[in-house]
């Protein structure tokens, strides 16, 4: 059991938890991943790690609903319990001296590049990052990775904060500003993470992205998480989660995220009705 | 003897392709009774020496036809912790019973049911007595993995007197006993009964903790104070085709598909969380008892049609003659030499077809079967929107990548000493799966046992072999086969 010690409302539908973790804290590192099960009923959910409190044993996972699984684990409160958080899985990223980086986080994808700038910084690296969002209210972990990062870029999608565009629309201005870039992270949906692919593909920066495919178990064992890679299926779980950009095939993981699609919407439509029943409920007494 | 073998009654194929409930109901302690008068209690009995646990079987069966349920019981955990699992998922038509010497003219004692039978009546009857376990050694030892393996070293070691912790990877101990073998084969609700008994043996289990990445073998050993430790991870990763198209929605590893039903009971969506699709039109490739549980699964998730796809005879087929015969009476359909090369999808990236070519069987090869060759030209579509890859494993990477001086094969299996099954870590054994590749529970029951010993003797200091078993030497695990269908 690990509980929560407090949760906060980053924007519409998308919470931070701080959940107590000691050893998985103590063991982990940037990159890496961790699954989490709310309840005996529940799925098995791979979630990024969104900050590490190593001195006091805090785990912080930021989670946006999307479903019934996440909708349901968003109504958790401080004191609650989540029945398992299993981890460090996966490989962490690579965080050595490169020189010059680039860390671009968009949506939830945010939060987990929080920690790999740190540690990219921590390695003496020069780091820039970019995050965007549709819209100026949905930015989040501004403040932390602002004091984190050497200098914040900031992109939405309708110019109401920052640069207008996308996260490419500034990074291919850093890619012209005159000083090399040596090493580019890319967390967020597929099609931001394809984009940044082919943004540094012709100039053959070191690209990596950080692939969120559907997952069971999350040790090698199901092969659920297959992704092709440079033409060869790779586990995300245990060969990643971070790929070389220019070698996924974004084809094939935006296809395969949607095998259970007809299910989820079913499983959310349940959940919503239920959701506002309960809250009818609340309202009346 | 002319009394005919004993048949265990069953739910009806019609009926028990709608629901997961196990198939056969057991035996009544009349027919148990019934069935055990039909051993001969040879002076010289063949069966113990084909189980791959020695269990003490003329004396067990002899209790059960006196009526001493309970006793039979207690004799067969007297070299088996795991009597209720190993009656229904032991290969028994391989071991004991193929050996029994009824089998020359009639049918062989149905020693398989006899353990079921009587396993289920302890448990049902509360009669189970938790035994004495020697007095503390001071000793600790660290149980990689809850699987067959696993929980039988735990088992044996905590008898003996050491403390012990086992570390599973997934929410629940049991292994491929609870994620790989559907409810109708093997009840949950007895696995979690074995476990505990573990547990009432004083052994420790801690699920969610994935060695190698929470901590390491090293750490264990280095600054948890484990004195020794067992390494039962299972098969791992899983094998697939390397066919185009094996990456189209539909398409899934048996792992997957297992423990989606199983272990995260997808077959109960949306009561619990994790789905599972299975389509109309289903094709299980491989002959194993893996590739029958997954395709008795597709019938009772709805499936119009389900088929084995097997790319040799049914004589070469490694699945259990019971598991064969079930899946024919619920409706499966069998296509045999037949191999798939290709899957192909509509636009959306969902598997619509099949492309299978048929295969003629020439010469016997290296593992004594005969080898399947494609006839050329035969190539015809079976349409599927549902395929499971259910054709063996790989070893999981996971352990010797964190485990520094850990020797492993060209299969990435760990190699072991099999006199002591100790790695070429001193202190650190292996058994099961990881060490052989795929094979069955009962043989991972049997690894467990031989490594609880050397454990054992490894903690106390005393020398590693008491009387070196001579006729061991000529078996070399390091050359087995790694791809061979997993599990009982």
């Amino acid at each position: 059991m690990f509980k929560i010690l407090d949760k906060d409302e980053l924007c519409p539908k998308i919470y931070r938890f701080r959940i107590e973790a000691h050893k998985l804290v103590s063991k982990a590192r940037a990159g890496q991943f961790v699954i989490l099960r709310k309840d005996e009923h529940g799925e098995r959910v791979p979630m990024s790690i969104g900050g590490l409190d190593k001195e006091k044993g805090i785990l912080t996972i930021v989670i946006q609903e999307v479903g019934k699984t996440s909708g349901a684990m968003n109504e958790m409160k401080a004191g609650d319990h989540f029945l398992d958080v299993v981890g460090p899985l996966g490989l962490p990223s690579h965080t050595e001296k490169f020189g010059r980086c680039i860390c671009i986080g968009g949506g939830v994808g945010i939060p987990p590049i929080y920690p790999i700038v740190q540690a990219l910084k921590d390695a003496g690296n020069k780091v820039e990052t970019i995050i965007g969002a549709r819209t100026k209210d949905l930015l989040i972990f501004q403040k932390e990775l602002e004091s984190t990062s050497d200098k914040l870029h900031i992109a939405t999608d309708d110019g109401s904060f920052g640069t207008h565009g996308f996260v490419t629309t500034v990074l291919e201005q850093l890619m012209q500003d005159g000083t090399p870039i040596d090493f580019v992270i890319a967390i967020g949906p597929v099609p931001m993470m394809r984009a940044v692919a082919e943004a540094t593909r012709e100039a053959k920066i070191n690209t990596w992205v950080s692939l969120n495919p559907i997952m069971v178990d999350g040790t090698g064992m199901c092969g659920a998480c297959r992704v092709t890679v440079g033409g060869k299926t790779k586990f995300a779980c245990v060969d990643g989660p971070d790929f070389n950009a220019h070698e996924v095939d974004f084809d094939e993981m935006t296809s395969r995220l949607k095998m259970y699609h007809k299910q989820e919407k079913v499983a959310y439509d349940l959940f919503l009705e239920h959701h506002g029943k309960c809250l009818a409920q609340e309202s009346e007494s | 003897m002319k009394i005919p073998r004993v048949d265990m009654l069953e739910q009806k194929p019609e009926e028990r392709v709608t629901n997961f409930n196990e198939v056969p109901f057991g035996l009544t302690p009349e027919q148990a009774m019934q069935e055990a008068e039909r051993c001969l209690f040879c002076k010289k009995p063949k069966c113990i020496a084909g189980c791959p646990v020695e269990v003490k079987i003329p004396e067990f069966i002899e209790l059960v036809a006196e009526g001493k349920f309970s006793e039979a019981a207690r004799k067969i955990k007297e070299t088996n912790a795991l009597p209720a699992i190993c009656g229904r998922v032991c290969p028994q038509d391989e071991q004991c019973e193929i050996v029994c010497v009824l089998t020359k003219k009639h049918t062989s004692v149905g020693v398989g049911m006899l353990e079921r039978f009587v396993a289920d009546w302890e448990r049902e009857h509360n009669e189970i007595i938790i035994p004495k376990c020697a007095p503390p050694t001071g000793k600790k030892a660290a149980i990689v993995g809850a699987g067959p393996a696993g929980l039988t070293v735990a088992a044996d070691l905590a008898l003996m007197g050491h403390k012990v912790t086992i570390f599973e990877a997934l929410h629940k101990p049991g292994g491929v006993l609870i994620y790989g073998i559907p409810e109708f084969r093997l009840p949950k609700s007895i696995v979690a009964a074995e476990v505990n008994y573990l547990e009432q043996l004083g052994v420790e289990v801690k699920t969610s903790f994935v060695i190698g990445k929470l901590d390491t073998i090293d750490e264990l050993l280095n600054e948890e104070g484990f004195d020794s430790v067992f390494i039962g991870t299972g098969a791992g990763l899983p094998n697939f085709m390397r066919i185009p198209g094996e990456n189209l929605k539909g398409v899934y590893s048996a792992n997957e598909y297992l423990t989606r039903a199983n272990l995260m009971r997808g077959y109960a969506f949306p009561d619990y969380d994790t789905p599972i699709f299975s389509g109309k039109n289903v094709a299980v490739l491989g002959g194993g008892n893996t590739a029958m549980d997954s395709v008795r699964i597709s019938k009772r998730l709805g499936a119009d049609n389900s088929y084995i796809v097997y790319r040799r005879s049914e004589t070469e087929m490694p699945a259990r003659t019971e598991e064969r015969h079930h899946a024919k009476q619920e409706g499966i359909e069998f296509r045999l030499l037949t191999n798939p090369v290709k899957f192909i999808g509509d636009e959306d990236g969902w598997l619509t077809h099949m492309e299978c070519v048929k295969m003629e069987l020439g010469e016997p090869d290296s593992s004594g079967r005969r080898r399947p060759i494609p006839i050329e030209g035969s190539n015809y579509l079976i349409p599927v929107d549902t395929v499971v890859v259910a054709i063996g494993n790989s070893s999981n990477p996971l352990i010797p990548q964190t485990t520094p001086g850990l020797d492993t094969n060209r299969w990435g299996n760990i190699t072991v000493d099999e006199k002591t099954m100790m790695s070429s870590r001193p202190g650190v054994f292996a058994g099961g799966d990881i060490v052989t590749g795929g094979a069955t529970v009962i043989l991972a029951a049997g690894a467990g046992k031989v490594a609880a010993r050397a454990m054992h003797r490894f903690m106390l200091g005393l020398p590693m072999i008491e009387e070196p078993p001579e006729e061991e030497k000529d078996k070399k695990t390091d050359k087995k086969k790694p791809k061979a269908e997993k599990k009982a």
